[in-house]
């Protein structure tokens, strides 16, 4: 089995600079300066252009009333006001917190149990970890069909089977709107839990052996050591993990559209879709990008948040 | 007394056999579901029990699908867009990183917490500027649109940055002394050396542009811009009691990714692991 790398740098920001033997003189340094922009140029161009700009823009387009056949027009705040008011968005905001507030825990829990489990050194762990990555990189639309399928109420295969056990009314799953969300998270959750096991894995490289020795020795159990030795070692793989899963859970947006399509109702509908919705349905691009505006401060307050909360756990 | 760990030690074992045979199953169950039911007439897609043998083994489906879906014209363009946008955020991405890893130059620190900052934004809140200004420059619903929302991003420099890090810095200093250019030390030098890092890259650029939806939603509404995506899904819209021939044009629509994935799964879990370990 091909180990995942395991000692990598921080992500970002330099190694220690080391003092320069001499003094470069300055149309030295300047041309340095030169060759070293056109090497990020091409793509920070590319990056801000089609990244950056828009964000900016973002919060002035929220501040304008702006439809399909006008100009922008400056409103202030009333898109936020508007907000307030908006039931359809509330909805959306419940939605997704709902999303969110199953699939982090549950991706997480799940893919760290399958990381361990192929931390085992079991005969066909390589397989395995094909096997449990493959759904992270197969296309949405044929896993959104794929999946509605074994999810049909009457003759889909999941409920051909949970009627070998339950007796009485079968979940309706995407047709019916209390079971629509579970049915999307179930999906969510089978789709990503490879790509965080593979991060998890790669965490679990750096956990040292002989900690857990030790631990043995002391008479710790399985769980115990787990708990004292494993979990502290993988915080910073788990606090990535965190950050990722959550804004991924935030901003979900293509499984539900293919999935459900936000329905039945609007039991499915989360925020993304509805910016998508006011944005490129209903041409009012200065309403959407209200609720963008929340989106965007939602997911950096969660990463802030988190990064806190990380760094006052390494102090 | 020494046998009974031995043998409690190996029950756990067997149930951990069976436990990652079960999670390997229970995973796989919608992709062999989607084979089988490709293979079937329509009307036994759905059966009570399950039918999980076709019978018979209906190929018919694997050439009807070409009449009734446009495929030849969707993987066409699902082709040309993967390809250019790998090859640019490639080039584009692995010359960046050269800059952020090997050279030391006033801003650079700076430019590199801009590109990490984006990481927390998701994509889904800036797409309506995004679209307004494509569409400012006249190319919404042109393939271009779609090359430039995926060539440029972070990803790519994250990635070789990463790797050029592990690359001992004597290497380069040393064809410095020698008056090697630094466009001759990125390309002579370090290009060769990181050949497992623009693989894994190649790759993950390749299937999440073959697999991007929501872009091609956006942009491309001219049914002959489409991609394999767009264009199962609207099949799907329009022959929705067609179960057999559905699960045929998935399978058609998964194949290629799958079998890069199984040729290239090593640079694949790699660069997963590479980007991940300590954010």
């Amino acid at each position: 089995m091909a180990t995942p790398v395991a000692d990598r740098r921080t992500l970002g920001f330099s190694q220690p600079e080391r003092p320069p033997l001499r003094k470069p003189r300055t149309s030295l340094k300047l041309r340095n300066a030169l060759v070293g922009w056109t090497f990020i140029l091409p793509n920070f161009l590319g990056f801000a252009v089609l990244t950056l700009a828009p964000v900016l823009t973002l919060f002035y387009i929220s501040l304008t009333s702006w439809n399909i056949f006008g100009k922008a027009e400056w409103v202030g705040l009333d898109n936020f006001a508007r907000l307030l008011g908006d039931k359809s968005f509330h909805t959306a905001l419940g939605n997704t917190f709902y999303y969110a507030a199953l699939h982090i825990p549950i991706t997480i829990v799940v893919s760290l149990s399958l990381a361990l489990l192929l931390n085992q050194k079991l005969r066909g762990a390589a397989f395995f970890r094909t096997v449990a990555f493959f759904p992270y990189i197969t296309s949405i639309v044929a896993v959104a069909v794929v999946w509605n399928m074994l999810f049909s109420p009457e003759y889909g295969p999941i409920n051909q089977f949970l009627g070998l056990f339950v007796g009485g009314e079968l979940p309706g799953w995407t047709v019916s709107k209390d079971w629509a969300m579970p049915a999307v998270i179930i999906v969510g959750t089978w789709k990503d839990m490879g790509y965080y096991m593979l991060l998890f894995l790669a965490g679990l490289q750096t956990v040292p052996g002989e900690l857990h020795e030790a631990a043995r020795i002391d008479g710790a159990n399985a769980w115990q050591r787990f708990w004292n030795v494993t979990l502290p070692c993988l915080r910073p793989t788990m606090f990535f993990v965190t950050v990722m899963v959550t804004i991924q859970s935030f901003k979900v947006f293509d499984l539900i559209l293919v999935m459900t399509d936000g329905g039945p109702g609007q039991a499915t509908l989360v925020l993304s879709q509805y910016i998508y919705q006011k944005g490129f349905e209903q041409f009012e691009f200065g309403y959407a990008s209200a609720v963008a505006v929340v989106l965007f401060f939602i997911c950096i307050l969660v990463t802030v948040v988190q990064f806190l909360y990380n760094k006052r756990k390494e102090a | 007394m020494a046998a009974r760990p031995t043998t409690a030690r190996r029950a756990g074992r067997i149930l951990l056999y069976v436990v990652m045979i079960a999670a390997a199953a229970g995973i796989m169950l919608p992709f062999a579901w989607m084979v089988i039911s490709s293979l079937k007439l329509n009307n036994q897609v759905f059966t009570a029990p399950v039918q999980w043998i076709p019978d018979p083994v209906q190929w018919r489906n694997y050439l009807d699908i070409w009449v009734k879906a446009d495929m030849v014209t969707w993987v066409r363009n699902t082709l040309v867009l993967s390809v250019a946008v790998t090859f640019l955020q490639v080039l584009t991405g692995s010359f960046a990183a050269y800059g952020f890893a090997k050279m030391r130059f006033p801003g650079r620190d700076a430019l590199f917490l801009l590109y990490i900052g984006t990481i927390a934004v998701p994509w889904q809140s800036y797409m309506i500027p995004q679209f307004q200004m494509i569409s400012s420059w006249g190319l919404n619903n042109t393939l271009w649109a779609i090359m430039l929302l995926q060539a440029f991003g972070a990803f790519g420099v994250f990635l070789m940055k990463q790797y050029y890090e592990s690359i001992p810095d004597s290497l380069s200093e040393a064809a410095r002394i020698d008056g090697l250019s630094e466009y001759g030390i990125w390309w002579r030098i370090i290009m060769p050396l990181s050949v497992p890092a623009l693989a894994s890259l190649t790759i993950i650029t390749f299937v999440s542009t073959w697999n991007d939806y929501l872009g091609p939603l956006i942009y491309l509404r001219d049914r002959e811009l489409w991609t394999i995506q767009l264009g199962l899904q609207s099949f799907i819209g329009e022959y929705n009691a067609e179960h057999a021939l559905i699960m045929t044009g998935s399978v058609l629509s998964v194949l290629p990714i799958a079998l890069i994935f199984l040729l290239g799964q090593r640079y694949f879990v790699e660069g997963v692991a590479t980007t991940g370990v300590k954010g």
